[in-house]
């Protein structure tokens, strides 16, 4: 299937599924704002260390974070085009409601409901 | 002219536009009440849409096909969850098979529209939030060729503008 946003269903599918959960979209909020370590990620959450690498796991297979080994540390950054990627799919939804919201506007101006 | 805005919420799988229109709370509610004057305006245009049925109730379901430009027909189905009329309607919205009726195993998309007079305007604000991100790159690939379509016209324009 060709997909016009340059995501497959299942990339999409991976996307939305790390985002619905609040704890992932925290730490992606944080990699977004500056690169973080996974151990400096796990002080902040009330949670153990392999739990935060769990999540950390889930937004890399979503290719919304990558992770790059620095001596002991993992450091996990935002990978903002695949970001940009899931925002265009509702870019492009939002462009046809809009078009919508045009056409009533001109059936209610067109009271006797002839074609425009 | 009509004010439209949008909000979306890409974590939550949510748009909503809002748009205000120079017409009574009535008048609004009728181009979804009635399917003659709903085929005009749901879905993209180069996909037109055919009601071939419209329960607008609560508990009440719609069958719906679109055609392409290719000849293909999309169908879809609706059902009214929450009714207020001429104030708010809740209704999911969902892909059907061939034969018309809901897939099995696709989640529909929840839609929630209220209506809201101001002065002489009436204010509509509609909710879309997908629950299914499949079902949202379906919609948007059919938006797409829309957006294209919608383009080459503009260059279309250009071009015959230029040449005058």
């Amino acid at each position: 299937m060709v997909v016009a946003s340059g995501l497959t269903e299942d990339q999409t599918d991976r996307i939305f599924g790390a985002l619905a959960d609040s704890t992932r979209r925290d730490i992606l909020g944080r990699a977004i704002g500056h690169e973080q370590s996974i151990s400096a990620l796990a002080r902040q959450y009330a949670m153990s260390f392999a739990a935060v690498q769990k999540h950390v796991t889930v937004l890399e297979r979503a290719t919304l974070v990558t992770k790059e080994r620095r001596g002991r540390e993992q450091i996990v950054h935002a990978n903002r085009s695949t970001l940009g990627e899931a925002a265009t799919l509702l870019d492009n939804y939002e462009q046809l409601w809009v078009q919508s919201a045009k056409r009533i506007a001109d059936i209610l101006a067109n009271p006797k409901g002839e074609p425009t | 002219m009509t004010v439209i805005t949008t909000i979306k919420d890409v974590e939550n799988l949510t748009l909503t536009l809002v748009a205000q229109f120079d017409a009574t709370p009535d008048r609004v509610w009728e181009v979804w009440e009635d399917p003659r004057k709903l085929e005009q305006w749901w879905g993209p245009p180069t996909f037109p849409a055919t009601f071939t049925r419209h329960d607008f109730v609560v508990g009440g379901e719609s069958r719906y096909f679109m055609t392409g430009p290719a000849g293909e027909t999309p169908r879809g189905w609706w059902r009214i969850d929450a009714i207020d009329k001429p104030r708010r309607v809740d209704f999911a919205n969902g892909l059907a098979g061939d034969d018309g009726e809901p897939a099995p195993g696709v989640e529909p998309m929840i839609g929630y529209v209220t209506f809201e007079a101001i002065d002489s305007d009436t204010r509509m604000t509609a909710v879309t939030h997908f629950i299914d991100a499949a079902q949202m790159q379906t919609m948007v690939d059919m938006g797409m060729q829309e957006g294209m379509t919608q383009a080459i016209g503009q260059i279309d324009a250009l071009l015959s503008s230029a040449s005058v």
